[in-house]
């Protein structure tokens, strides 16, 4: 589908109400990607981990302040081999009504992702089983940042499983994503550009010599590679690139049964492609042959990487995912084109540029920290991991497990990030709509459900099929420093949550009005927290210890700061 | 739609702490609590204001004993009231020399005391002993609702869905001077939806706020911030209602309290709908220095109580010149009194009953209950037994000046409850009090060895006698039950317990007394 189409469609989600009021921005730093050489402090560990991770948890802060911030970041990004390829999602629902559907033949808990089916409703069963198995992958992310770079590029190769429709293909785009997430952007192209979900979602394989589809053809150079400048909205190429490009694609299919992409060459335009200055004037040789389609798609990936638009276009989109979606001048001389010379340099390697931005002065420099909002995914997967909260062991209890993860895929829907189903093929507005960027994502609709969110997992948390995910306000506490002292529990539990500080004043009243139940004394938390710890089975010790947690963590998640990474 | 069914299907409400002139403001929506509650009673514009005076008031240096003066000298010569300075409500009883503006307001006729207010068994930890007062619980039971909250949410159980609206379009309850109460937590789990957030109120009536540095993350939490009070449900017409009121009487300055009960008048004047508010103060737990060493009318407590009488009566003077005087009723309380004896250190510690004070130009003027019986030889654990359940307060303000069902009340006090006539309110129907000059209960036999025997009267229907101890504990309950009206008598063997001071109460209907008995070797 068209995404010009989708504009127009009728869309069932609801658009984002637009707040005009946006603020005049501060100063921006002129720091570069020269090595960051200041503190390296609990401070920077949060500050890297809220950005590369889902939320910054204390188990995690620890492990990485052991390390030098070079290890740090090495650490981060070098993600063992078996990483990339987690379990499959299952099957959790139920059998066909159909008996003869394949999709019978597959055991509960046993995954679906090699056997087709012919029932849509099933279809729709698996579409949301992998969307909640997405989702335990970011709960149960590994401590680097494949999962938070696996979302990037999927704003980034934005497709929707409504549109894909085929839950197996839809599964194969993911496994693109994760794989090349931190590979080689040339050969992610092409492994994309064949993809079974990207050729149904953007018609490519309806795209042939006699009837070409320009749809994939243009988002690959708006969107996907090229870009359109600094301001989004130059566009160098000429639609005849379009329509050239659209060419060179031509012939590829999906194979239903087998779910691969295939080349048909009697389908594909065997003529010369003729591109435009932009492009050097490049001609692409036209081929026929069962290898004519990947060997003109190599040709025309080296066609638009050999100019240095892509390397911009990727390295700001990088830069608005972990930094901030402001981009003057100084930040495009000193961070976007340093990175996107190391990009080329590295022959378009994916992981180098990281390195370079996350180890430079210009990510770790005070103007940079605490003024990225959250998104939707960052606040309920980072809420969740930040505190602890349990969830069912998907080996054990998948069933548990899937349904836990679906609450979560509910709430990010209504919370206007639904992974899988970005709005358009242009991603998610936050990452590229000027002038508001990520302050779309707060509006007066989703920032009262964001509090209410952290509200209900504190009190009664999230319950499906007798299975529950809770925030225990006692785990969080139990892994600071030093919790029995109530200044210590404020003070910390704000550096853990938060990237601003709150008054001195701001931290005593709450000491004083929840965990002093307004007194003064100190020891009145102390000695409750002591009592509780000596026994834990006491009823009374423990309620009242938790009630007092629980408010306090209301009263902080609900404010403006928590929004913030 | 019933409002029974909507029981099952309730979504609770929760509560947003917020800032008004540096005091956290929580807002507890609901339309239907006050408003359903109206719809099954008579429709009223009664206002609850509740005032918690937190860390534990010595009741017995709030409200003195004239008539057991001796003993309570002797219980606490270090920081007693002298006798010539306390001011004189009736012949027993007097107030602490600071409370001279509680003083006026009873002879206005405007203030009551509830003596010894407690519970079964009293807790002696702030935060457990909180939580009962604000939940009503009995002593031995966790109840994570407030009794607040439960009245509104059983009038309005579908909050906040579906608020604010034009029957109720602003919030059920506001509490001012605390970032969480208990008071006003609804019963379900469901509770737990937020209805606005901290920062709502910011700024409000130049209230503090945590500044925004000049950086990329200060431009976005000030646009957040913006939001969250462009989102809040309440903050428009709790905004408009203070900005409607632009004179008010005067109010003592500084007093912290004053400052909380000004902003009440204010908002009730205002035009809010609110049934309650509830403010906080403190701290009153005086363990040391509660008075000074060469002036027991002077130091901590004294300015303590003085700030809540300044407080109270200048928020009484301010709701008459407000015309709204007949609007409000208030009341104390604090999660517990203090020992009778003193300690070294010229303070008290943690005890157990204790005085609650009503006020209003609708209360019933008058002291509820007997001076507290001090003996002549206090140990240092005595404490002061209670004459009246305080959820007895709770439930009788609900039905007198709320006007609720007592049918209703029963389920939102979990059980039934002692009904006291606390208030004039044409409105609601009031029981009147049948003990007047009447002795329902006689010890036969004091001081005793073993056993002795306790004389009884009921007027028939439910009555209970209960024994405790001096800390307060229930050592048993002899007659829990309907009787038909009539006397009776009950054998008490004290079995192994140690000599001491012991106490029966009765109470039955409106009625209660205690009395004590001494066991003796």
């Amino acid at each position: 589908m068209d995404r010009r189409d989708f504009l127009t469609a009728g869309k069932t989600k609801k658009a984002a109400p637009v707040n005009p009021i946006a603020f005049a921005s501060p100063t921006r730093t002129l720091s570069g990607i020269n090595p960051y050489t200041g503190p390296w402090t609990v401070n920077e560990v949060i500050h890297l981990l809220k950005r590369t991770m889902f939320g910054a948890k204390k188990a995690d802060v620890d492990f990485f302040a052991a390390m030098s911030m070079n290890q740090a970041v090495d650490a981060l990004l070098n993600v063992p081999l078996a990483q990339f390829t987690p379990a499959p999602p299952i099957k959790n629902y139920a059998n066909s009504v159909d008996p003869a559907d394949p999709d019978n033949a597959i055991a509960a808990g046993q995954t679906w992702v090699n056997i087709n089916t012919n029932d849509g409703s099933v279809d729709s069963n698996r579409t949301n089983a992998y969307r909640n198995w997405w989702i335990g992958q970011m709960v149960n992310q590994n401590r680097n940042i494949l999962e938070k770079m696996t979302l990037f590029w999927h704003n980034h190769f934005a497709t929707e499983t409504d549109s894909i429709g085929r839950a197996i293909w839809c599964y194969q785009n993911n496994t693109v994503l994760r794989k090349n997430a931190l590979g080689n952007f040339k050969q992610f192209v092409k492994e994309m550009t064949t993809n079974t979900g990207m050729l149904r979602y953007q018609n490519g394989y309806l795209n042939t010599n006699t009837a070409p589809d320009e749809n994939y053809g243009r988002e690959l150079q708006e969107l996907f590679v090229v870009g359109k400048g600094a301001d989004n909205a130059t566009q160098g190429y000429a639609e005849a690139d379009v329509k050239a490009a659209a060419k060179v694609l031509t012939g590829w299919q999906i194979n239903g049964n087998t779910n691969t992409a295939v080349f048909t060459s009697s389908r594909h335009d065997a003529t010369n492609k003729q591109f435009s200055a932009f492009y050097n004037n490049t001609v692409i040789t036209g081929r026929t042959g069962a290898t004519a389609g990947d060997l003109e798609l190599n040709d025309l990936l080296t066609m638009l990487l050999s100019i240095n638009d892509p390397s911009l276009h990727i390295c700001r989109k990088l830069y608005r995912w972990f930094v901030y979606y402001e981009i003057d001048a100084a930040t495009e001389a000193n961070v976007i084109a340093p990175l996107a010379q190391i990009f080329r340099t590295n022959n378009y390697e994916i992981k180098p540029v990281l390195e370079a931005l996350l180890k430079s002065e210009h990510f770790f420099d005070v103007l940079n920290q605490g003024c990225l909002i959250k998104s939707p995914v960052d606040i309920l997967v980072g809420t969740c991991r930040e505190f602890g909260v349990v969830f069912p062991d998907a080996t054990t209890d998948y069933v548990g497990a899937y349904n836990m993860w679906l609450i979560l895929n509910q709430l990010s829907f209504t919370f206007q990030q639904y992974i899988g189903d970005p709005p358009n093929v242009a991603g998610w507005p936050a990452y590229y709509q000027q002038p508001q960027f990520y302050e779309i994502w707060i509006n007066s609709d989703t920032f009262p459900k964001r509090n209410q969110f952290t509200d209900v997992m504190l009190t009664s948390g999230f319950t499906r099929s007798g299975k529950k995910i809770v925030i225990d306000p006692t785990i969080f506490a139990k892994s600071l420093p030093n919790p029995g002292d109530p200044n210590a529990l404020i003070s910390d539990s704000v550096t853990y949550l938060f990237r601003l500080p709150l008054l001195q004043a701001s931290k005593d009243q709450l000491k004083r009005d929840v965990l002093l139940g307004g007194q003064t004394s100190d020891f009145y938390w102390t000695n409750a927290w002591t009592a509780w710890i000596a026994n834990p089975n006491d009823t009374v010790n423990a309620n009242i210890v938790k009630t007092k947690l629980k408010d306090l963590y209301m009263y902080l998640l609900k404010l403006a700061e928590y929004q913030l990474a | 739609m019933k409002r029974r069914d909507f029981l099952r299907s309730s979504v609770p409400a929760v509560v947003l702490p917020t800032v008004i002139n540096g005091f956290s403001v929580k807002a507890f929506g609901s339309e239907s609590p006050l408003a359903q509650l109206l719809n099954g009673s008579t429709p009223n514009d009664h206002v609850l204001v509740i005032v918690q005076l937190s860390g534990g008031n010595d009741g017995l240096n709030t409200v003195i004993p004239i008539d057991t003066y001796s003993n309570y000298f002797n219980a606490r010569s270090n920081i007693a009231i002298p006798q010539n300075k306390i001011l004189q409500l009736t012949a027993k009883t007097g107030l602490n020399p600071a409370m001279t503006g509680m003083k006026a307001l009873y002879d206005e006729g405007k203030l009551s005391v509830v003596q010894a207010a407690g519970y079964p068994a009293p807790n002696f930890s702030h935060f457990r002993a909180t939580d009962i007062w604000m939940s009503a619980s009995d002593s031995n039971q966790v109840i994570v609702n407030g009794w607040a909250g439960r009245f509104l949410n059983y009038e309005y159980p579908n909050f906040p869905v579906g608020y604010p609206n034009n029957t109720m379009p602003d919030p059920l309850g506001i509490q001012i001077g605390s970032t969480t109460s208990l008071t006003f937590q609804g019963p379900s789990v469901s509770m737990g939806m937020s209805i606005s957030n901290p920062t709502n109120f910011y700024n409000l009536l130049s209230g503090i706020e945590d500044p925004a540095p000049n950086n990329n993350a200060g431009k976005e939490l000030k646009y957040i911030r913006l939001v969250a009070k462009q989102t809040s449900a309440y903050t428009t017409v709790v905004k408009a209602a203070a900005d409607a009121v632009t004179q008010q009487a005067p109010y003592p300055t500084p007093n912290p309290l004053a400052d909380q009960l000004k902003i009440v008048a204010r908002l009730i004047k205002g035009g809010l709908k609110t049934k309650i508010y509830q403010v906080n103060y403190g701290s009153f737990d005086t363990h040391s220095l509660q008075t000074t060493t060469t002036d027991p009318t002077a130091g901590s407590h004294a300015t303590l109580l003085k700030n809540v009488s300044d407080a109270i009566k200048a928020f009484q003077d301010d709701l008459k010149f407000l015309q709204i005087e007949d609007r409000v009723m208030g009341m104390t309380f604090s999660e517990f009194g203090r020992r009778i004896k003193s300690n070294s250190s010229t303070g008290t510690d943690h005890g157990a009953a204790a005085p609650m004070f009503l006020f209003g130009k609708n209360v019933v003027s008058k002291i509820w209950g007997d001076n507290p019986a001090i003996p002549a030889n206090v140990n240092v654990n005595d404490n002061i037994p209670m004459q009246y359940d305080f959820r007895s307060v709770y439930a009788s303000m609900m039905e007198h000046w709320l006007c609720v069902k007592n049918a209703d009340l029963q389920q939102i006090m979990l059980k039934d409850f002692q009904n006291l006539a606390l208030v004039k309110n044409p409105d609601c129907v009031i029981i009147p009090p049948t003990t007047a000059g009447t002795s329902y209960l006689e010890i036969w036999g004091t001081p005793f060895t073993q056993s002795t025997t306790i004389k009884y009267k009921t007027d028939g229907g439910h009555t209970l006698l209960q024994i405790f101890d001096t800390m307060g504990r229930l050592i048993s309950t002899p007659v829990d039950k309907d009787l038909p009206a009539g006397s009776y008598s009950y054998d008490y063997n004290s079995g192994a317990l140690p000599a001491g001071v012991y106490y029966a109460r009765l109470q039955n209907g409106p009625m209660q007394q205690v009395k004590a008995m001494i066991k003796v070797r």
